[in-house]
């Protein structure tokens, strides 16, 4: 070893970091490893970790951190019991045998803490990646029931640059006709003031309420301002926030765990929900701890990780990792944006968080569309709750790439999978798909497409 | 041929297109089976390979330099401490940092203690730089010119990213910093200029301290707007003493820029 240093002296948070595959935000925040070589042997030293060890070293201290507080205090030892005496290497074996299955993966979720998810995630190969994923079910509800087997969902992303009500509804009905918008129809604004996205909550809840539509809408503001807008007797379905793994990221984002808490609360008050009641959506993505300069010297990973255990004490509709977003100086290319795709699924999963991935690039990344197909194929077979539905895979609000409703279509076509089985009734009664899932072409005379007409007004 | 052998059409239209006139969005695209037909296929990596090159080729700060003189104001060439674009892509703190040589130079800049100072970064586009920055800095030189206000060089950086105008403001002591950058590209538009504002700029300022206007491009706000706003946040964070997030857009429809800083004949 050219390093001198010896893997044993070394703490949890330093062997993870070296561990983890080469990502470009870990080489920005100097933590990565300095040779391949270093980083298989981290690797291998992690894999002889015993997994209690965990229990007893944070990696960020307990005393300066309420995600850390939140992660130790809520750790289920029951749970945690089948695997108590596993090191991470044994872990990740025993992940890909036959006895860890859909039953025993979901009472084992409460007992594993995101740093064992992401430890044990940096010694698997893509396949195993998504060979365990794909054992992991994570079903919640709302007004249809998201992330059952044979299912997959796609939000539908209507963004426009001036939050024009016309715009926004030529891409929805898009979507609708593409049969997607089963996970949320949800706007990021392009602008945040309450009044504004009170306008899009009343848009959203009437086209809902006109065409029956067992669906929810989310319109992607601030936590605050979704307060007011729900004091303002605005129709909100979801209460959104992004949120990230350190106490000090999530106060750049404006927000803690005491007002995520008031905000579920107050969005469960509303009852709004038909067949469920989780009102949650948070969106997540590596590299937001180090942006903020908030990340204590973890990777980035480890970080995402520890996002979705703040994520799963509020029991959300849905989880999103937005992979791609932040931009190269944390995913360079298309290699590091797949393999940190996959991860945060699979990490989010084990934790028994619903994940869904906007699998997407901006323009100044080293990726193409070539390489979001290949994510989301390996998604696609991995389980994955939902995806991104934006037109053309062309966000014109938010200047990066996604998934398009034609993406959607494919891997649904491709793996036989259907949206929400409500959202699916509602489709077949709405002529857009026959009853094997399949788009039908839609006719001029379709009842949904009265909603251009008015819109053409 | 836009037939198959049984007389079917190959695409399935989507009988919305109409709505487009709403929405730059690509709706109604049609489909073969649930695929993209080839020419939106295509459409969409043409826009994606514009804009790529937009992140890659450098903006030519050497003929902005030049136009610029040939108005008659000054310019100085700067570059951050990146190496090549690459490096800029991955080290936003090296792309926030002047070079040793461009540090020195500001350094021994003969003139200090300006009122304003301009700079230029190429940011994420090129042609954001090439297509709005000439008009942009020039138009708000005209509206300064009417004032007694003290203007720098304007200094153009490559390599640069937003907080690289702190330290500039800081070695040229200027009370006030207006940075326009190439944003990053999207598909529809890959030509988008920044504007960030900044009061006492200083190594060590964050983003909650600035105002920022974006969307600067024929086809967003226009560059004749774009210079009305900046001068409207110049003139009120000049009176406020700051700017950021206490310096408010309340810029009304018949705002005239900088007339409150003319001196009455």
């Amino acid at each position: 070893m050219s390093t001198g240093r010896n893997f044993r002296e070394m703490s949890l948070k330093e062997l993870l970091a070296k561990a983890t595959p080469r990502r470009s935000g870990d080489e920005l925040a100097g933590v990565a490893a300095k040779s391949e070589e270093e980083r298989v042997r981290a690797q291998m030293a992690l894999a002889e970790v015993p997994l209690r060890r965990f229990l007893s070293e944070a990696v960020i201290p307990y005393e300066k951190d309420e995600v850390t507080r939140l992660i130790i205090d809520s750790h289920d030892s029951e749970a945690f019991a089948p695997i108590s005496g596993f090191t991470v290497g044994e872990f990740r074996d025993w992940l890909l045998g036959d006895e860890a299955d859909i039953e025993s993966l979901a009472e084992l979720a409460p007992g594993i803490t995101p740093e064992m998810a992401a430890a044990v995630s940096k010694l698997m190969r893509m396949q195993d990646l998504v060979l365990v994923a794909a054992k992991c079910r994570v079903v919640t509800s709302f007004r249809n029931t998201i992330g059952k087997a044979g299912t997959f969902s796609v939000r539908l992303q209507p963004n426009h640059p001036t939050d024009d009500l016309q715009g926004i509804a030529a891409s929805t009905l898009d979507g609708l006709c593409y049969g997607c918008g089963d996970a949320v129809i949800g706007i990021n604004p392009a602008t945040d003031n309450v009044e504004n996205i009170v306008r899009l909550m009343q848009m959203l809840d009437s086209l809902i309420d006109t065409y029956s539509i067992p669906t929810q809408s989310c319109v992607l503001t601030h936590v605050t301002t979704t307060m007011e807008a729900i004091k303002a007797g605005a129709p909100v379905d979801l209460c959104f926030q992004s949120i990230a793994g350190t106490e000090q990221a999530n106060r750049s984002f404006g927000v803690n765990l005491a007002m995520l808490q008031e905000a579920n609360e107050a969005t469960l008050a509303l009852g709004r929900g038909t067949v469920g009641n989780n009102v949650m959506y948070f969106e997540t993505g590596q590299g937001s701890a180090l942006s903020a300069n908030a990340h204590h010297g973890v990777d980035q990973q480890t970080l995402e990780a520890r996002a979705y255990a703040v994520a799963r004490v509020y029991n959300p509709l849905l989880v999103n990792s937005v992979v791609g977003f932040i931009g190269p100086e944390y995913l360079y290319n298309g290699k590091q944006i797949q393999r940190a795709g996959l991860e945060d699924h699979f990490c989010g999963k084990l934790l028994g968080v619903p994940m869904g991935v906007d699998i997407c690039y901006t323009n100044h990344a080293e990726a193409d569309q070539d390489d979001m197909d290949v994510l989301l194929t390996l998604l696609g077979n991995a389980g994955c709750n939902f995806i991104m539905g934006v037109p053309g895979a062309d966000d014109i609000m938010l200047n990066y790439q996604s998934t398009s409703f034609h993406d959607a279509a494919y891997i649904r076509k491709l793996l036989g999978l259907k949206p929400a089985p409500e959202f699916q009734a509602w489709l077949e009664s709405m002529e857009i798909h026959n009853s094997a899932g399949v788009l039908q072409p839609v006719d001029v005379s379709n009842r949904l497409l009265a909603m251009s007409r008015e819109e053409g007004k | 041929m836009n037939n198959d052998s049984t007389g079917k059409p190959i695409i399935t239209s989507d009988p919305w297109s109409k709505l487009r006139t709403f929405t730059d969005a690509r709706i109604a695209l049609g489909r073969c089976g649930t695929s993209l037909p080839v020419k939106e296929s295509l459409e969409f990596k043409l826009a994606h390979a514009r804009a790529r090159d937009a992140v890659l080729v450098p903006a030519d700060m050497v003929s902005l330099a030049n136009q610029l003189e040939l108005q008659g104001y000054s310019t100085i060439q700067l570059e951050s401490s990146v190496v090549d674009r690459m490096e800029y892509l991955v080290r936003p703190d090296k792309g926030r940092l002047l070079s040793e040589t461009s540090s020195i130079a500001l350094q021994h800049h003969g003139q200090r203690n300006f009122d304003i100072g301009i700079t230029v970064c190429d940011g994420l586009s090129g042609p954001a730089i090439h297509e709005n920055a000439y008009e942009g800095v020039s138009g708000f030189l005209e509206c300064v010119a009417k004032t007694e206000l003290r203007v720098a060089p304007v200094c153009l950086v490559t390599n640069g990213r937003v907080a690289i105008g702190d330290e500039i403001g800081h070695l040229l002591g200027c009370k006030m910093m207006i940075l326009l950058v190439g944003e990053r590209p999207g598909l529809s538009s890959s030509n988008s200029l920044g504007a960030y504002i900044t009061y006492e700029p200083k190594p060590g300022i964050t983003d909650e301290a600035r105002n920022c206007i974006s969307n600067i491009r024929t086809g967003g706000m226009s560059i004749a707007e774009g210079v009305r706003k900046i001068t409207y946040l110049v003139e009120s964070g000049l009176a406020l003493g700051k700017t950021g997030v206490e310096l408010k857009d309340k810029m009304s429809s018949s705002y005239l820029p900088l007339q409150g800083l003319i001196p009455s004949l």
